[in-house]
């Protein structure tokens, strides 16, 4: 009844275009950036920003950088977490030798080293597919890790083999160290998550998504139409990677503060993080959020119901929750490949019927 | 409403001999064989500029393999492909797209992910020139580029009669609709030469009528060149202008439907498969 395209005639293609061209979608999301920006900071508290809205950010932005290129242009990847590790040590290079340089242009710059990186690893995308190129991805992973820790210029030879953030400023106002307050890390992350889910919601509904999503559907065709696999590929591998480079800049600079190879960039965030694409939605811009926010939020819903309310022990509710996650996964890939934000579409189509379904 | 005359304006002839200004692509002696199989043995023929040429043969004949060649994604071993008077070298798939070949598929293949207008929508990627940074912006000549193109593909759009399914993801068309969508994703690209490999397979009376009236239609309007394959002869004799026939990889008639179709190679050759 009041979800409705109905009456709301498009009379150009500007229009017809529009970024959400429904009026009840525009107002949602308005909403739920009011909220964002306007109420977060009124809860706004250690807990609420560290454990809970920040990192929630944080792998939103990742999760969106995975999901363009395995949901948008159909190339799997297992090296996420060690292409946010190299945002991360980027940003952690760049902080300790410009100390002056603001932390948005190191968050940048990180972003754009991480895409040089990603479509090196990219390469190998244009010769083999599927299980081939997961496995060549892997190899990322383990490659890169075993590099962090090997050579030290990257830790700038501190004796813990560590990295550690100091006190950096965006716009005046200090992000990261220890001194920082939570208030503007969070304002900082949202407003970086916000302009870049912007920017690819443009970009996927323009040429160039065109382009990554015939790649995925159809790549025989589309280079018969004139989509250059080779372009279309690694611009998917840097446009991805120059996402999760920067999620690694925040995630290491921001939200953890310092970082260890091996324990904060291993194998088992990678699939986190692809569990996260799957569940919220492949190729779905939504669907990168509301599968960061499940993932993120299950475990601490989970351990403040089974340990908090019922009592039980702390162990059981890691255990419950890895039951839960994997058979979700299971259900998704099986039931409904398009996730969580699928099922949002579903619901959105029944109440454009409502009350009336036939 | 003349959608080719960039593809026209730009087209250069260097020939010398004035018999051959009319002939927009010529195989001469080309041969392709996989491993031990020869797909295609010692074929010549030609496709004028404008005109509507069949490729009629039994299966497993050589006519998708043909058309595969023709757009550059297979590489025949022996023979010369001619294309607008010069002979060309070999050609990747998105080049050949560049230089004004589309083609639709015997199975369809449209991006099953995507919806109609999208699927036509990225048939005109080649026509969109804005960069990455525009594209994130959406404004200004990203904005520009798309609402052009947009237009352009309400066209088409408008010429296949299938404004009711714009939003539709084309997983979920029949299968006519299905085949139509993509000939007008390759209408998109606003070919030259327009390869359709059994764009009819499939179909019921009433759809074969509206796709020969949709092929006649784009040779009549745009003045684009057609290379067909058919197994419907009732079609083929209506629709085009010459026909070749293929038979186990070779070339065993060439020339106006009706000689064709008393050729006795080709009356042997439908015999001894089909019956
Ligand atoms: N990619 C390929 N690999 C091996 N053999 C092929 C391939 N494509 C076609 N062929 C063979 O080439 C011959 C001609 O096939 P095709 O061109 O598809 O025939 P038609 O379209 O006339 O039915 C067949 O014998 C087929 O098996
Ligand atoms: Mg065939």
């Amino acid at each position: 009844m009041f979800y409705r395209e109905t009456g709301q005639f498009k009379t150009n293609y500007a229009d017809d275009q529009a970024i959400f061209p429904i009026a009840q979608d525009r107002w949602g999301i308005y909403i739920i950036l009011g909220l964002a920006f306007l109420a977060a900071p009124l809860i706004m508290d250690d807990y609420w920003g560290n454990a809970i809205l920040i990192p929630f950010l944080i792998y939103s932005l990742i999760a969106l950088g995975l999901n363009i290129l395995v949901g948008y242009c159909g190339q799997i990847s297992l090296g996420t977490a060690a292409f946010m590790a190299v945002g991360s040590y980027a940003s952690f290079k760049l902080m300790t030798s410009f100390p002056g340089l603001d932390f948005t242009i190191v968050v940048i710059l990180s972003g754009l080293m991480t895409a040089l990186v990603g479509m090196m690893f990219g390469l190998p995308s244009l010769r083999i597919k599927g299980f081939y190129l997961a496995v060549a991805t892997l190899a990322a992973q383990f490659f890169l890790i075993w590099l962090f820790n090997k050579v030290e210029w990257f830790y700038n030879y501190s004796a813990t083999g560590q990295i550690s953030a100091p006190e950096r400023t965006a716009f005046m106002f200090p992000v990261t160290g220890p001194s920082a307050s939570v208030l503007y890390k969070y304002y900082f992350c949202l407003c970086i998550v916000v302009i870049t889910a912007l920017a690819t919601k443009n970009v996927v509904r323009g040429r160039i998504g065109r382009s990554w999503m015939a790649i995925r559907d159809m790549d025989i065709a589309a280079e018969l139409i004139g989509v250059r696999p080779v372009y279309a590929k690694l611009s998917a591998f840097a446009f991805s990677s120059f996402l999760i480079g920067m999620g690694g800049a925040l995630y290491f600079g921001v939200w953890l503060g310092a970082a260890e190879p091996t324990e904060a960039f291993g194998i088992d965030q990678s699939f986190q993080i692809l569990f996260m694409v799957i569940i919220g939605g492949l190729g779905s811009i939504l669907g990168a959020f509301l599968g960061a926010g499940f993932l993120w939020l299950l475990p601490i819903v989970l351990k403040n119901f089974m340990v908090d309310m019922l009592g039980l022990s702390t162990a059981f509710s890691e255990h419950m929750q890895v039951i839960i996650v994997g058979a979700l996964i299971i259900i998704f890939l099986i039931v409904e490949p398009h996730g969580l934000a699928r099922l949002w579409q579903i619901l959105k189509e029944k109440m454009r019927l409502w009350p009336f379904p036939h | 409403m003349n959608m080719h005359s960039s593809v026209n304006s730009t087209t250069a002839f260097d020939t010398s001999s004035q018999s051959d200004q009319d002939v927009l692509i010529s195989l001469d002696h080309v041969s392709l064989s996989f491993g031990g199989v020869k797909a295609i043995s010692d074929i010549s023929f030609n496709i004028k500029k404008g005109e509507i040429r069949a490729i009629i043969g039994p299966n497993g004949a050589g006519k998708t393999s043909m058309l595969n060649v023709i757009n550059g994604f297979y590489h025949p071993q022996e023979g010369t492909i001619t294309w607008r008077g010069k002979v060309r070298r070999k050609m990747k798939p998105y080049e050949a797209a560049s230089n004004g070949i589309a083609r639709t598929f015997q199975n369809v293949a449209l991006f099953k992910g995507m919806s109609t207008l999208d699927n036509i929508m990225t048939g005109r990627g080649l026509k969109m020139k804005t960069n990455f940074f525009w594209q994130c912006l959406r404004v200004g000549p990203a904005l520009k580029e798309e609402i052009a193109n947009r237009e352009k593909v309400e066209e088409i759009i408008e010429f296949l009669e299938i404004q009711h399914i714009r939003r539709t993801p084309v997983g979920r068309l029949p299968y006519g609709l299905q085949k139509r969508v993509e000939l007008a994703r390759a209408l998109a690209m606003e070919p030259e030469l327009l390869l359709l490999d059994e764009p009819m397979a499939g179909m019921n009376i009433e759809e074969k009528t509206d796709m020969s009236r949709f092929i006649l239609d784009v040779n009549d309007q745009y003045g684009t060149t057609i290379a067909l394959i058919e197994h419907d002869m009732g079609v083929v004799m209506d629709l085009s202008d010459r026909v070749v026939v293929l038979d186990y990889g070779r070339k065993i008639a060439d020339g106006a439907p009706k000689e064709v179709q008393s050729s006795q190679a080709v009356i042997d050759a439908y015999l001894g498969v089909s019956h």
